[in-house]
């Protein structure tokens, strides 16, 4: 298994990247969509949202709850999206048209918890982490693992400005480094330090159920857990 | 032996005939049930129908607001139609109650006397003897085990799944009843439940012949003791003459058989029936203290059971009627029927 | 900032009816859990609170399996208290059956029965009645449709793909109110509060973490569906269900939760591997802003208050009996609540 990394080492090239986000798009608003849409917007991002439901519905919506989003349909919200998060419910990821996020950096911020949402083939019939499975499916995206171990509470309360002292960080796995190197810096933006814990097959450690998930941590102490997790003899 | 009454909440009519609210009857209904409590009647059952002239669909809510009200009266239903049920949920809605009451709940099923739940729940009144067995077996499953395992073909399999609360004293008495078939006195036997006939016509004595039938298939099967016993639900209402007790309980029988005639091509109903079935040997309880106490001590004689209670509120009887028989059962009819138990005995 | 309703504020309990637990930490029987609950909400009808609700759970430490049952028995021995559901879980349930318990009870409760229909925040019931969860979101929204046709007239004809279909029959006892108040309860995400507003029913949002003065914008956004759907009017309303505890002393209050709320996060740890329960989180929560209502009467009054001024809601109930809390702890706060709190906030919401 390649030694982890941490991400300072890839941040170090992301300015070669030929664009630095700048359009978000969230599919989903339920309570993770609007947390992270309301983060980003925040953040400075130009922010769309879509979710299934009446067109009207989802602008109402947005007016209210994310101030500042604007609500689309997941085509166009994706459409000139630099990023797209999916915050759908994970039983429904299937929903979400593959073709449409193809080239796209794609943040697969669900989880899947059987006891809560029940049991879905997909994920029992298969031994690989959850994104693998979800990336097989947008298999023209770069998925992006990460967002999905932190409460949608805690989104907006821990985000503390850069070179905070203990300021927290989230973990982030994907087989593509330049799109993990995007999403760090948007969840610095965001307010959070980052982990690059290594390829998708890595977010095992931070899926339901582990001490990653469970809690929270600072740059240090994650990637000590992330060690402690993906290299259990060291 | 124990006395009481049963009820479909029927609803009361208003002076031109046309039916007062579902709401009502149901108040009613409660009311009378507290009333049976306070003047120390035995038992009180609730059975389930789902028409505007018999609002009482939900037993096991009757019978949880009951027990909530209520001291010492035990509680049933009179019957619960569990092939259009779900076991499981009629379980846990009796469990709650015997909880709340402290132990005072129990559970018939049966076939019912009518046939509306079976459209209304989405069943083929074709399957009912399927849907019968199976459920009756899952009922006694949940009623006997915390943690049940079941599969069946009328029903989504259980696999090792709680089903809660417990019964106050580990299981509730589970009867079946039945209108008197002799297949049903077989398998109740053969189960070794308690068998409860519900009586409306004919001579009852008629039934002993069934009575010996599920003792006898009972012992054959092994089964023994306390839980091995017949109760008898009959028409009746007491009041304080035999003609009141005629002229009260009429109107209402009246109702009762030409709505239901109606529904099921009866012919219009025969006063001269009415008053045979109002007399010894038959089967309408409904005379004076005096009257109802021998008759029931009559019946004793024949199927030794040790629960009659009658069905007083037919068709929109009063319910001041209603109220003044369940108090003329209790503090009249049960110490007469003691005494004569005693004499016969 | 919303108007205060001429009533001013509901207060009342929820429960699951959690069984006590012996010294040793082993579960007392389901009967007795069941036999406090019924006696709890005798009491709170005795010292004036305004509502109680039961959840619907199927395991031995939560065992009011049947809100319905609970809420006919307390019908029948109550005179004032409203009594509803929270939540009865409708996907796995016949819509019928549920509809003709509420009326019953509503019926001898003399009209003061409502049901509150949502997803509940366990899974039991899928397994134990034959549904899957996956599909749960049609089973929701088929069985919210046939309840709220049930509902609003004595014959009922229906048809979806969840449950059989209904040719104009009778559904009886009808309610002594003409219909049933049907709550949709949600744990507060948006879509679900666009869906109560469009359906024009009332919404209970179940807070059991984070700020509650968050929920404001999901109330904003209720109120501005609703609207825009064309509903108003006294139906369109607010309440919200929250851990709570009150005690004579902040700290008598912080103590008495803790080990109950300690029970709850371990079956949790156990069952949905939430992280283990810590002290110190814990006791940030129970003070503002945040979300448990454990305290003294002024403590919880001032913070209902202050939710308020977010929320616009007109009721506020506690769940305070979690994780086998000592039943007389339980009867205690039930009667502070009555006696201390409500007259608090009475005169907190004149003053606004």
């Amino acid at each position: 298994m390649a030694e982890l990394r941490r991400l300072e080492l890839v941040s170090s090239t992301h300015e070669k990247q030929e664009s630095v986000v700048q359009t978000i798009a969230v599919l989903g608003v339920g309570r993770v969509g609007s947390a992270v849409a309301r983060t980003a917007l925040a953040a400075g991002y130009d922010t769309r949202v879509a979710g299934s439901g009446a067109a009207e519905d989802i602008e109402l919506l947005a007016e209210i709850v994310i101030p500042g989003a604007r609500a689309m349909t997941a085509t166009d919200a994706v459409s000139d999206a630099d990023l797209v998060v999916v915050a759908v419910p994970l039983s429904k990821y299937r929903s979400v048209d593959a073709s449409m996020l193809a080239g796209k950096t794609v943040v697969d911020a669900m989880n899947y918890w059987p006891p809560v949402d029940g049991q879905i083939a997909d994920f029992e019939e298969d031994i690989a982490s959850t994104s693998e499975v979800v990336s097989r499916y947008f298999s023209g995206s770069r998925v992006v693992k990460t967002l999905n171990h932190i409460g949608y509470h805690e989104l907006e309360d821990d985000g503390a400005p850069s070179g905070t002292a203990g300021r927290r960080a989230l973990a982030i796995a994907s087989d593509d480094e330049a799109a993990a190197a995007a999403v760090q810096d948007v969840l610095d933006r965001f307010g959070f330090d980052t982990v690059y814990a290594g390829p998708l097959a890595t977010g095992r450690a931070f899926e339901p159920g582990t001490a990653i998930f469970n809690g929270a941590f600072s740059q240090n102490d994650l990637l000590r857990e992330l060690e402690l997790n993906l290299h259990p003899t060291h | 032996m124990e006395l009481g009454a049963y009820s479909f909440g029927d609803t009361q009519l208003n002076p031109d005939g046309s039916l007062r609210s579902t709401a009502e009857a149901i108040k009613n209904l409660f009311d009378a049930i507290v009333l049976a409590d306070s003047a120390g009647l035995d038992y009180f059952a609730v059975g389930e129908h789902h028409t505007l002239e018999m609002p009482a669909s939900s037993p096991g809510s009757m019978i949880a607001a009951a027990a909530g009200a209520t001291k010492q009266i035990r509680l049933g239903s009179g019957v619960s139609v569990i092939s259009t049920d779900d076991p499981v949920r009629v379980f846990q809605q009796f469990a709650t109650a015997d909880a709340v009451s402290g132990g005072r709940v129990e559970i018939t099923a049966g076939r019912g006397s009518s046939v509306e739940s079976y459209p209304l729940f989405g069943y083929n009144l074709s399957d009912y003897e399927r849907l019968f067995e199976e459920k009756l077996e899952l009922l006694m499953r949940v009623n006997e085990q915390e943690q049940v395992t079941w599969s069946g073909t009328t029903r989504s399999p259980l696999q090792d799944l709680t089903v809660v609360p417990r019964p106050v004293d580990g299981s509730l008495p589970l009867w079946v009843g039945t209108g008197g078939s002799a297949p049903s006195s077989v398998r109740a036997g053969r189960l070794g439940l308690p068998i409860s006939y519900g009586i409306i016509g004919g001579a009852p004595h008629r039934f002993a012949a069934l009575s010996d039938l599920y003792r006898r298939t009972a012992e054959q099967a092994g089964h023994a003791g306390a839980n091995i016993k017949v109760s008898v639900a009959a028409l009746g209402l007491v009041a304080p003459t035999k003609q009141e007790a005629l002229e009260r309980f009429y109107p209402g029988w009246r109702n009762m058989h030409t709505q239901l005639g109606k529904l099921r091509g009866w012919p219009a109903p025969d006063d001269n029936a009415y008053l045979a079935q109002a007399h010894a040997p038959g089967a309408y309880y409904v005379g004076d203290p005096d009257d109802v106490a021998q008759r029931i001590v009559h019946l004793h004689g024949f199927m030794g059971h040790m629960r009659h209670f009658l069905q007083m509120d037919i068709g929109g009887l009063p319910q001041e009627h209603f109220l003044e028989s369940l108090t003329l059962l209790a503090t009249e009819v049960k110490p007469r029927v003691e005494r004569l138990i005693r004499i016969e005995g | 900032m919303h108007e205060a309703s001429p009533l001013g504020m509901e207060l009342g309990v929820y429960s699951f009816g959690d069984t006590q637990r012996n010294a040793d930490g082993t579960l007392r029987a389901t009967a007795e859990a069941i036999a406090n609950l019924h006696e709890a909400i005798v009491l709170a009808d005795a010292v004036g609170l305004d509502y109680f609700g039961v959840g619907e759970h199927h395991t031995v430490d939560m065992p009011a399996s049947s809100p319905g049952a609970m809420v006919a028995a307390a019908a029948g021995a109550t005179q004032q208290i409203r009594l509803g559901s929270s939540v009865t879980v409708l996907s796995t349930d016949d819509p019928v059956r549920v509809f003709q318990q509420f009326a019953t009870a509503d019926a001898i409760s003399g009209g003061r029965v409502e049901i509150t229909a949502g997803r509940g925040s366990s899974v039991e019931s899928y397994p134990l009645f034959g549904y899957e969860l996956s599909d749960h979101d049609q089973l929701y929204a088929e069985k919210l449709d046939l309840l709220m046709t049930l509902n609003s007239g004595e014959r009922t004809s229906w048809c979806g793909s969840v449950r059989s279909g209904i040719d104009d029959l009778v559904v009886v006892p009808r309610p002594v109110q003409g219909s049933l108040p049907i709550w949709l309860g949600t744990g507060g995400s948006a879509p679900s509060t666009v869906r109560a507003g469009r359906l024009g029913l009332p919404v209970s949002y179940g807070i059991i973490g984070g700020i509650p003065a968050r929920f404001g914008r999901l109330a904003d956004l209720y109120r501005a569906t609703a609207q825009r759907s064309g509903h108003h009017g006294p139906n369109i309303k607010v309440s919200a269900g929250t851990f709570g505890l009150i005690a004579p002393t902040k700290k008598d209050a912080v103590d008495r939760f803790y080990p109950g709320w300690r029970n709850l996060q371990l079956l949790m740890t156990q069952r949905r591997h939430w992280p283990e329960p810590e002290r110190a989180r814990y006791e940030e929560q129970t003070h503002a802003p945040f979300a448990y209502y454990v305290g003294d009467p002024d403590d919880v009054a001032e913070r209902i208050i202050d939710l308020y001024r977010h929320l616009g809601h007109m009721r506020h109930f506690f769940q305070m009996d979690l994780g086998g809390l000592p039943h007389e702890h339980f009867l205690e706060a039930i009667t502070l609540l009555g006696t201390e709190v409500k007259p608090r906030v009475q005169r907190l919401i004149d003053r606004l």
